[in-house]
């Protein structure tokens, strides 16, 4: 059913049909009105939720954590200085392999304290065990979210899933979109899974321990068991992408190809700028320019292979990074490409590094058509002269 | 109330081969609480020794189901697992009743805790929390807490040339936990174990959120000879240091008044970590802490009277 509706709303719609067993979130700009609609349908009885409006965002991961560990299927939604108050209990929810789901607004870190749009509240909890999955508009942001339970309740991967979207950008963006059935999306997510939970081990009398003391001798383990989970889940992610698209027509995988078949030089883009790269992308396509874009859905786990083989025998590469990492080097998303494309034995692409938007600074076409020069320039000439570019910056 | 000897013949939830030290009185408090409850039970774990010591992995000291997952969180944790729980009973996926317990540490429950106990307090969750006070922060080496008696010797309150310890009274936190307005409160030790079980029995049957502060020698810390554990927290309600009592529906009660107050020096005496409040120079130190208890004292029986 085609609707218009902003990424905030599609979200809490989407949590809506997936009609999860616990919610436990606290607000903040620009994620705040998720929580809101969602309270609005707890209130009106909409849902079998039980809503928990905790005292803050530690405390909301750490009850979703409970209630995940009690068998159930719990949810909660945030953005930046709430994401960034989680990250102890982030890994926690990680590495007790706990499924639970998570709507994350972009939005940039304090200090100074903004609340538009960047990357690097999702991008900082990269390492944490959850996986990741960027929207470009809304209707993917509700399609990931959807998706997102399938994925982190499949028994080969049970880690926790963030699905995002662009601070205001989308969460605050009308637009159009097909809104699936409620029974539709209620078949799609089917019922979790049964895991080994607290719950169940007083129903069947065999007490459980969670959360113990691992030292030298188990640690590593665990770790190495979580990372096959991750491993995993590279082999579910598509696989679910694609029956959603068997069923309602859009499928998905680890990243797009926008024009990209003989293009020689590439822009890869993360989020709701891809779909103004799209824009010109197709201007200069009709100028003979051989460019493509490569939008990465996917960041965590980080499809490194599957990127390699698509950027084989491209001459020049540009990163947008839509985060300042504060490595003195490149933004964050530029080494992951560089590792990708590492061992391709010849004709490995330039890379370059663009970082941009920081704060919610507006993202411009012509931006965008000045790094998409750069990299066809680098491409024409086989040269780099830099390796990070900071665009739209006074400096 | 079952007697000591019913009691004894209950199964055990908390089990031997836990690593707490010899005399430790968290390991007292953890199995007395837990052999006061007879419904199936659900136990969450604030992180600090007794967490530490009760699960090293593969091994468990927990007949009962249980989750640690962070220091400051204990009582969000199990506010999840009881959010789980009330929604699966509307659903008619439970019928089961389970009582969920969250146990921390001062440290855990007075300081870095305090938020998230505050705000399943409020919410009114339908948890037992059960602080094992043992007035530091034990795990991490004797750190100070909030909870800290005056003049305490830790590691970050240290005795030194010019400061005799910890220069703050305790936070009063049972009194915080009564301004939530949940329906039961109450203080207890180890050492009177009838005390214990009966608030501990008596806790879990309000529907609400319920809160019992146990002083809970500590005899690495403290310290003092392992086998003085209840001897010593019962001095502490004898010198009126750790008044026993409740408060039900904002109603205080003394549970237990001592037949004679002892001087708080009594309880000071065999613990090394006030050893010097007995020097001539700390002898005003020593009197300002008896008016403070005295204080206190004065000003409790005064809630019990009201
Ligand atoms: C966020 C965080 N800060 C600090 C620590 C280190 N830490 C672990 S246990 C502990 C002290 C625990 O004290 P308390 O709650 O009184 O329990 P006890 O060890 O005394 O039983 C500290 C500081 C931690 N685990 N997590
Ligand atoms: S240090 Fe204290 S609290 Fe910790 S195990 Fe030893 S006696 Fe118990
Ligand atoms: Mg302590």
């Amino acid at each position: 059913m085609k609707v218009a509706r902003t990424g905030n709303e599609a979200f809490a719609e989407a949590m809506r049909q997936i009609n999860p067993d616990v919610v436990a979130a606290y607000p903040i700009t620009p994620a705040t009105e998720i929580v809101q609609i969602f309270s609005q349908f707890v209130a009106d009885g909409l849902v079998k939720t039980e809503f928990v409006a905790v005292e803050s965002e530690h405390s909301a991961m750490s009850a979703c954590i409970g209630a995940s560990a009690s068998g159930v299927r719990a949810m909660t939604g945030t953005s930046s200085q709430g994401l960034a108050l989680m990250w102890e209990m982030l890994y926690i929810a990680a590495g007790l392999r706990l499924p639970i789901i998570m709507s994350v607004v972009n939005r940039t870190l304090s200090s100074p304290i903004n609340i538009h749009c960047d990357h690097s509240d999702t991008i900082g909890a990269r390492d944490s065990g959850w996986i990741q999955l960027f929207s470009e508009n809304v209707q993917e942001a509700y399609d990931n979210l959807i998706q997102a339970v399938r994925i982190a309740e499949h028994p080969d991967v049970k880690l926790p899933v963030m699905a995002t979207t662009d601070g205001f950008i989308l969460s605050h963006c009308l637009e159009t979109m097909d809104m699936l059935l409620d029974e539709d999306v209620q078949a799609f997510v089917g019922e979790p899974p049964e895991r080994p939970n607290l719950i169940k081990s007083v129903k069947d009398g065999k007490p459980i321990t969670l959360g113990a003391l691992d030292l030298q001798d188990y640690y590593f383990e665990h770790k190495r068991q979580s990372a096959e989970g991750m491993f995993n889940a590279k082999k579910v992610i598509p696989e679910i992408g694609k029956e959603f698209g068997q069923k309602f027509g859009r499928t998905y995988t680890f990243f797009e190809e926008y024009r990209m078949d003989d293009a020689e030089a590439v822009v890869i883009v993360m989020g709701s700028t891809t779909g103004t790269a799209k824009d010109v992308v197709d201007v200069m396509r009709e100028e003979g320019k051989k460019i493509g874009i490569l939008k990465l859905r996917v960041y965590r786990p980080f499809p490194a292979e599957e990127l390699a083989r698509v950027l084989k025998g491209k001459k020049a590469i540009g990163v947008m990074d839509r985060a300042e990492g504060m490595s003195a080097t490149t933004g964050p998303v530029y080494p992951d490409i560089c590792a990708a494309l590492y061992d391709i034995p010849e004709g490995r692409p330039l890379l370059l590094d663009y970082i941009y938007g920081l704060g919610g600074r507006d993202v411009t076409k012509e931006d965008i058509r000045y790094i998409c020069e750069e990299i066809l320039k680098t491409a024409d000439t086989g040269k780099k002269d830099y390796t990070l570019k900071y665009v739209g910056v006074r400096e | 109330m079952p007697t000591l000897k019913q009691l004894a013949k209950r199964e055990e939830h908390f089990v031997s081969g836990h690593r707490l030290c010899g005399g430790c009185g968290a390991g007292l408090v953890a199995r007395m609480v837990m052999l006061a409850i007879e419904k199936p039970v659900i136990v969450g774990n604030a992180t600090g020794c007794l967490e530490v010591a009760s699960t090293i992995f593969p091994y468990s000291a927990w007949n009962v189901p249980w989750i640690h997952s962070a220091f400051e969180n204990v009582a969000a944790t199990v506010s999840g697992i009881e959010a789980a729980y009330r929604s699966l009973k509307r659903q008619g996926k439970i019928d089961k009743d389970i009582v969920f317990v969250a146990l921390g540490g001062d440290g855990g429950t007075y300081d870095i805790g305090l938020q998230s106990l505050s705000g399943a307090a409020e919410r009114g969750h339908k948890i037992l929390y059960v602080c094992y006070n043992n007035e530091a922060y034990m795990n991490t080496g004797i750190q100070r807490s909030s909870a800290t008696p005056r003049a305490a010797h830790t590691t970050t309150s240290p005795l030194g040339k010019v400061i005799p310890g910890k220069v703050q009274f305790p936070k009063d936190l049972p009194s915080i936990m009564v301004a939530h307005n949940i329906p039961y409160v109450a203080t207890s030790i180890p050492g009177r174990w009838n005390d214990l079980v009966n608030k501990v029995e008596k806790a879990v049957t309000f529907d609400g959120f319920t809160f019992i502060d146990v002083l809970t020698p500590c005899r690495l810390g403290w310290p003092h000879e392992p086998e003085l554990t209840m001897e010593i927290s019962r001095l502490a309600v004898e010198t009126c240091i750790w008044p026993l009592y409740e408060v039900v529906e904002g109603k205080y009660r003394l549970t237990y008044r001592p037949k004679e107050k002892k001087p708080v020096v009594e309880w000071f005496k065999p613990q090394r970590r006030f050893a010097h409040l007995f020097k001539p120079e700390n002898q005003q130190l020593l009197e300002d802490i008896q008016k403070e208890i005295d204080k206190r004292w004065e000003s409790l029986l005064k809630k019990c009277e009201g």
